[in-house]
């Protein structure tokens, strides 16, 4: 990543000024690595030691637990559930939903926003940041209103004119969780990409309508791959974000029996945890959910620096 | 990309945006009629996307005004009549613990902004400024902390919390949020843009030690960039769900987010309860809303420093 290029290169680029070298450092760093490592690496070590081993009763449960080592035992029990397996599929099918989706959506509002013709565009960036200060739990509580019969204006309107719609039912509620998504984090996407827009040189455009490119053409043709890079970094943090998945269906499975309580990954591990307690099991669970992280991020990475030195 | 970072990212998108608005061709006013639907086009779709954005907002505003009866029939964009009435209940409902709710949300956000942001901002300046050996490594490190997502972390966390026995306490929900690996990350993007070396330098030719260098010249210098740091902390843990829902059992410790989704889940039971999770959701965005509207300038350059990977 360009990142670690760039860390490299000031290290050989600064000479060294005195008094700047280790030992002043550690003053700076310490504070930070010290919670780093109790707040990031000491619970996914202790995780991964709760994972190697299970709890077992006796018989009908009555007499003392035994604490036996069951090697990776509990991350083929996990692997092997079959609510764990269709709360993946799930989450596979929300990320094929909501990550095309959302970075589509934020691109066409940018180059909206880009376009020489736009108008007041503090004031359309503001607006259309705003969602992002709502917090995921009340942005759900604010879209479950909204899909609930009743309630809803949009089910309301939609009956009017005809259409008989159940956003809250096993077929819809994952796309209506997708929408939820885009509508919090679309906006914070928007202005990424609308800054990278504004650093594209005025003279490639210029040239381009020389060329007889119009608009839209430059939008897409010249405009779009320029901001490759911003688009890359939009496209790695919103497929993590996406495996985060929990507020919203926590939320909804409150206002629709569509939502189970292990509906994705992260609330079987919160179940397994705290209804069935079973805690190896909900380390391991978390620990396969950090693995499938680091993994995609390293295939993003790959995948988008590829493309930019193509 | 390296001539971008050099630039503080504030700076730099302020330079740019009316550089091109200048080289755009005096506008006469037959250019801007023929130019006239691609006016109305794209201004058009962005007020669809504005409005998109805005509506279930003013749901919000507007629902919190009604009475449980007024919510579920009536005119939707209208006022009600019954502000007062939903916000006497909020606050009283359960002795008044909404507003305790408040108050620890704004306690564990405002601990975290300020002492997290001051802890990212010291890690960053020294990545930025200092040399050592294993830098590389050091902050490879800080960028994997970036890539793991939160929510993986946050049950191995509440593991290691019940077996030192911090769990349900002020110090589980308030001590991971001090440490954000992406805030170091744009701490040292901001050290970098705001801080010239040569500054540094003379001040260590005056004979000024690193800390107090640190105190008098680096932190005055980084006061934006800290504003920013502290912002994206505070709205980040203001808005932390996964984490102090399962921390906390305490009702007296929870944040507003877990407590109106406490409230949320008796709804089903009690229809009336729907009122007090409008007008406490109403009330828990606003002091973020204002926020983001008077702090325009710090999220962007916030976000324009994100975007520079």
């Amino acid at each position: 990543m360009a990142l670690q290029i760039r860390s490299g290169r000031s290290a050989t680029r600064r000479r060294s000024i005195p008094g700047t070298g280790g030992r002043s450092a550690a003053i700076f760093l310490i504070p930070f690595f010290t919670l780093f490592a109790l707040t990031m690496i000491a619970p996914v070590v202790y995780a991964i030691g709760l994972s190697l081993f299970a709890e077992k009763r006796s018989g009908l449960g009555f007499g003392d637990a035994t604490v036996d080592f069951v090697g990776i035992g509990n991350y083929l029990a996990v692997l092997s559930d079959r609510a764990f397996l269709e709360g993946f599929g799930r989450l596979a099918i929300y990320c094929l939903l909501y990550v095309p989706t959302l970075l589509i959506t934020a691109l066409v509002l940018a180059l909206l926003l880009d376009a020489a013709v736009t108008y007041a565009r503090r004031a359309f960036q503001l607006l259309l940041f705003l969602p992002h200060a709502v917090p995921g739990v009340i942005a759900a509580l604010i879209w479950a209103y909204l899909y609930t019969p009743g309630v809803s204006p949009i089910v309301k309107a939609l009956a009017a004119g005809g259409i008989e719609i159940d956003f809250l039912s096993v077929q819809l509620v994952l796309p209506s969780m997708v929408n939820i998504a885009v509508w919090e984090w679309a906006g914070y996407n928007v202005i990424i990409l609308f800054t990278a827009l504004q650093t594209v040189p005025r003279e490639v455009l210029e040239a381009a309508r020389v060329d007889g490119a119009g608009e839209i053409r430059t939008a897409f043709s010249i405009k779009t791959p320029l901001v490759w890079p911003a688009l890359g970094v939009a496209l790695l943090f919103t497929v993590i974000g996406s495996l985060q998945l929990f507020t919203e269906p926590k939320i909804l499975s409150s206002a629709t029996t569509a939502v189970t309580s292990t509906w994705v990954p992260n609330m079987w591990a919160y179940d397994a945890a705290f209804n069935r307690n079973n805690l190896p099991e909900a380390a391991a669970a978390s620990i396969i959910l950090a693995l499938l992280a680091g993994l995609l991020s390293w295939a993003v990475t790959r995948f988008t620096s590829k493309e930019r030195t193509r | 990309m390296s001539a971008v970072l050099a630039t503080p990212p504030a700076a730099q998108a302020a330079a740019s945006a009316p550089v091109r608005q200048q080289a755009e061709p005096p506008r006469t006013r037959k250019k801007i009629l023929r130019r006239l639907p691609a006016i109305a086009g794209v201004n058009g779709l962005l007020l669809v996307g504005c409005a998109y954005m805005i509506l279930p907002l003013l749901w919000l505003v507007f629902a919190a005004t009604k009475d449980a009866t007024g919510l579920y029939s009536g005119e939707v964009f209208a006022f009600g009549g019954a502000f007062l009435a939903n916000m006497e209940q909020l606050f009283t409902q359960d002795g008044g613990i909404f507003v305790r709710w408040l108050v620890n949300s704004i306690l564990y956000a405002g601990v975290g902004a300020v002492v997290g942001g001051f802890i990212a901002l010291m890690a960053g300046y020294a990545f930025d400024k200092f040399e050592f050996r294993g830098k590389g490594t050091w902050y490879g490190l800080v960028l994997v902390g970036v890539l793991i997502p939160n929510t993986a972390t946050v049950i191995p966390l509440y593991l290691l919390a019940a077996s030192v026995g911090l769990t349900n306490t002020i110090w589980a929900v308030v001590i991971p949020t001090l440490c954000n690996p992406f805030s170091v990350y744009l701490a040292r993007v901001f050290s970098a843009g705001y801080i010239p070396d040569e500054t540094l330098e003379a001040a260590r030719v005056d004979g000024a030690g690193t800390v107090r260098t640190f105190l008098r010249i680096g932190l005055p210098m980084l006061t934006p960039g800290f504003v920013t740091i502290a912002l994206f902390q505070f709205v980040g843990i203001w808005n932390n769900f996964m984490l102090p829902l399962i921390m906390l059992q305490n009702r007296d410790l929870f944040p507003s987010s877990v407590g109106i989704a406490l409230w949320q889940s008796q709804v089903q039971q009690n229809p009336e309860f729907s009122t007090l999770v409008i007008a406490g959701s109403f009330i828990s965005i606003l002091p973020l809303v204002i926020a983001f509207v008077l702090l325009q300038r710090f999220w962007r350059s916030g976000l324009s420093a994100g975007s520079v990977k």
